[in-house]
């Protein structure tokens, strides 16, 4: 590998032709990333590949779409981008892919190896800097190992609980020719992907929940990722029990179905939370009893029988200790006790909750100004739920998750764990790559929108027909209603006076640029947005002052759920964020 | 051996009041790049303090061993467990603590010491079962292997006599009879 390329015949390939050999043999055909001079090798030899480069505006965006891409998918997104600061502009991605279990490749250039540890131009320590946000990562010092890590970096990618993988690829690996690479061949002895559960396991949970009389299904992003929805649907209706889901959990099962309760936790629907609070039995379906579900964990379905599939052991009794827990995939798990479950006496609790759905539904004023409700509730009439919908991170994404009814899974994209501002508008991006078919709609708020914006220039060169729509109030919303409901309005680096002409940004990069003013304008808005033939930045100019309802405050029980604008002042929660 | 007499440690009290605290973890690791430092990160993001590592080669050719005793809230343990297991390059990693195992650690300790001290010193490393492995002029240096337990004692005995070096190994463990370390 001392000799340099062109003395060679042209017959040897180079390390980054066999790296984009691998990527296309795993089906990669889009690559999101951003050049530099360490990954110049791996950009040289994608030119000669039918995998098309998605060149972004920043490293961040990149790895938002190649996330978007995934979860509308199930594939893993791919990223490419240069060394040290390019390295660096993927951690965020990184962390917001782990903590949504989302699979994603993130290969990073890097400084040739004799210059390793030795403060090179653009050289940093990104496996050092990486490791807590990836499943796994590879730093590649010899060549001959390329196909070998990217077979391993798929397959960890994909299977079992999926997450990012990173590989930095020093330039001369990328460079010099691989001579004799060695069989791509998965050896991971500390790797294991649980399939079934155990068949003890299983009579078990049916045992449980035989005897149950108030039954609730709680319904996460596993469910999604196993493709469960149809088992959980079958199963929810053989059981005659109502299901709840996650933030990440909407659309694993069908939002409208009877059964369905919609989202549970501290911005979920009143019907949902009092189920959850009244319940003897819960069964969670790839969850994670986040602290956004259970509130105060000590007064969370104390009396209440709990139930916990999931494909990653170290789930169990994290949080909350099942009194039975199944290890598997969602899809097979529920496959398997569905056959060993019979249909519950539960039509007292059925009526009980569908009382509080009736009693108290989702609202909003429909007088007063425009609503980001309204916007949300009218996209999802108008779209039947036929969109894919990717929400940034705030008000308007609990109230996209509240108003956007999501029918079947890799229809709702949003970043949950994480709460990684600047995710909707880049993963749209990707989705849209992914399914060119799908409508699909960025619902971001203006502080996220423009923390990626810049990549409205990606959607224009590529003319990729993703229609944004920009909840505007100027504000950062969340952290406002918070510091209006918890800490006496005294409002400290919320506002965002100063934010651009939103239509006219998107005109500057040739993107369609719409207004919506009023509430008499909104379906025709989001009409015209729909029928225009390229990418649309929609901008809703909603009241400045709107809080989400209902709310349960960070730390609290389940049971102090505030279903209405509060009228005395509320304690500072005690729980985090 | 006789069972050192506690009330000679007070002069260094925390050193046998921490045992109790402490957790033994094996931990069999591929010999990665990178492994040891995913490994401490489980136990540094969760507060957990490590106390002795042992990196060695296993029987297995490609595989290494990690002995690591550490302190920390005993509710978390459990995660960490698992948080480790997770790990891709760990291929499985126990608790020993309290399980039946052959323990040991080895000391190596430098003593200052005069010509009238020497006396009292060598009984000490006598029943201890120490060997000298350097005698200076004003400096004896004492190797001491047995359970971590006997270490910390011996070590205190030796504390008044004025330690000038030490070094210990490091607790490794092996599981009895057919049980898997």
């Amino acid at each position: 590998m001392s000799q340099p390329p062109n003395s060679l015949p042209r017959a040897t390939p180079t390390g980054a032709e066999v790296l984009i050999r691998c990527l296309e043999e795993q089906g990669v055909e889009h690559i999101f990333g951003l050049s530099g001079g360490a990954a110049i090798p791996i950009f040289d030899a994608l030119v000669d590949s039918s995998i098309e480069l998605v060149l972004t505006r920043h490293e961040q965006g990149a790895t938002h779409m190649a996330d978007g891409y995934a979860r509308a998918t199930g594939k893993p997104g791919v990223v490419l981008v240069t060394s040290g600061p390019g390295a660096t502009n993927t951690v965020t991605g990184l962390l917001t892919a782990l903590m949504d279990s989302a699979p994603m490749i993130v290969l990073t250039g890097q400084t040739i190896r004799k210059n390793l540890g030795f403060d090179a131009f653009q050289e940093a320590d990104v496996t050092g800097i990486t490791y807590p946000v990836v499943k796994h990562s590879y730093m590649v010092r010899d060549n001959r190992d390329i196909p070998s890590i990217t077979r391993e970096a798929f397959h960890l990618a994909t299977t079992g609980r999926p997450g990012p993988i990173l590989i930095d690829l020093p330039k001369d690996v990328t460079q010099d020719p691989c001579i004799e690479p060695r069989p791509a061949v998965i050896d991971l002895p500390g790797y294991s992907v649980p399939s079934h559960a155990a068949p003890t396991d299983l009579q078990a949970a049916a045992e449980l929940l035989a005897r149950s009389r108030r039954p609730v299904l709680y319904v996460g992003h596993g469910a999604v990722i196993s493709g469960a929805g149809k088992a959980i649907m079958a199963f929810a209706e053989k059981l005659r029990a109502p299901i709840v889901n996650t933030l990440l959990g909407k659309g694993a099962a069908d939002e409208t179905h009877p059964l369905h309760l919609g989202m549970l936790g501290m911005h979920g629907t009143a019907y949902a939370n009092k189920a959850v609070d009244a319940c003897d039995l819960i069964m969670a379906i790839g969850a994670r009893w986040d602290d956004r579900i259970t509130g105060k964990l000590d007064e969370f379905c104390t009396t209440a029988t709990k139930i916990h599939v999931d494909v990653d052991p170290a789930e169990f009794n994290k949080i909350v200790r099942p009194d039975v827990s199944l290890l598997g995939d969602a899809r097979l798990v529920i496959e398997d006790l569905l056959e060993r479950v019979e249909p519950l006496e539960t039509e007292a609790w059925l009526t009980q909750c569908e009382e509080w759905r009736v009693r108290f539904p989702l609202k909003y004023p429909k007088k007063g100004g425009l609503r980001a409700q309204h916007v949300l509730d009218r996209l999802d009439h108008l779209t039947a739920g036929n969109s894919i919908i990717s929400s940034d991170v705030g008000q308007h994404q609990m109230w996209a998750a509240q108003f956007c009814r999501t029918r079947e899974g890799r229809r709702w994209i949003t970043s949950g764990g994480a709460g990684t501002m600047g995710f909707g508008f880049p993963a749209a991006i990707g989705a849209k790559l992914a399914r060119p078919n799908e409508e699909v709609w960025a619902v971001v708020g203006d502080g996220g929108f423009q923390m990626t914006l810049s990549e409205l220039a990606t959607v224009a060169v590529h003319d990729i027909q993703t229609k944004v729509l920009v909840i505007n109030n100027n504000f950062l919303g969340m952290v406002r209603q918070w510091q209006e409901l918890f800490f006496e309005n005294r409002l400290s680096g919320v506002d965002l006076e100063g934010n651009p002409d939103f239509v006219k940004l998107a005109e500057a990069y040739g993107v369609k640029g719409l207004r919506i003013r009023r509430p008499g304008d909104v379906d025709r808005k989001i009409q015209e947005a729909r029928d225009h033939d390229g990418p649309v930045v929609l901008v809703a100019e909603v009241m400045k002052e709107d809080n989400v309802f209902p709310m349960i405050p960070a730390g609290a029980p389940l049971s102090h759920m505030i279903i209405e604008p509060p009228k005395q002042r509320l304690e500072k929660p005690s729980g985090s964020t | 051996m006789a069972a050192p007499d506690l009330e000679l440690t007070d002069s260094a009290p925390s050193e046998p009041s921490l045992r109790k605290d402490l957790h033994t973890i094996s931990v069999y690791v591929t010999d990665k790049p990178g492994v040891l430092v995913r490994v401490a990160l489980v136990f540094s993001r969760r507060g957990y303090n490590i106390e002795s590592l042992v990196v060695s080669p296993s029987a297995q050719g490609g595989f290494s061993r990690m002995t690591i005793t550490c302190s920390g809230d005993p509710e978390i343990l459990e995660q960490i467990i698992k948080q480790l297991s997770k790990l891709v390059d760990v291929v499985n990693a126990l608790d020993h603590t309290g399980d039946a195992a052959y323990e040991t650690e080895i000391a190596l300790v430098k003593i200052d010491c005069s010509l009238s001290q020497r006396t009292e010193i060598l009984q000490i490393a006598e029943h201890y079962g120490a060997k000298v492995v350097d005698y200076a002029q004003d400096s004896l240096m004492l190797r001491i292997f047995g359970s971590s337990e006997k270490l910390d004692a011996c070590v205190a005995l030796l504390r008044p006599f004025g330690i000038e070096e030490l070094v210990r190994s490091g607790k490794i463990l092996m599981a009895r009879g057919q049980r898997a370390t």
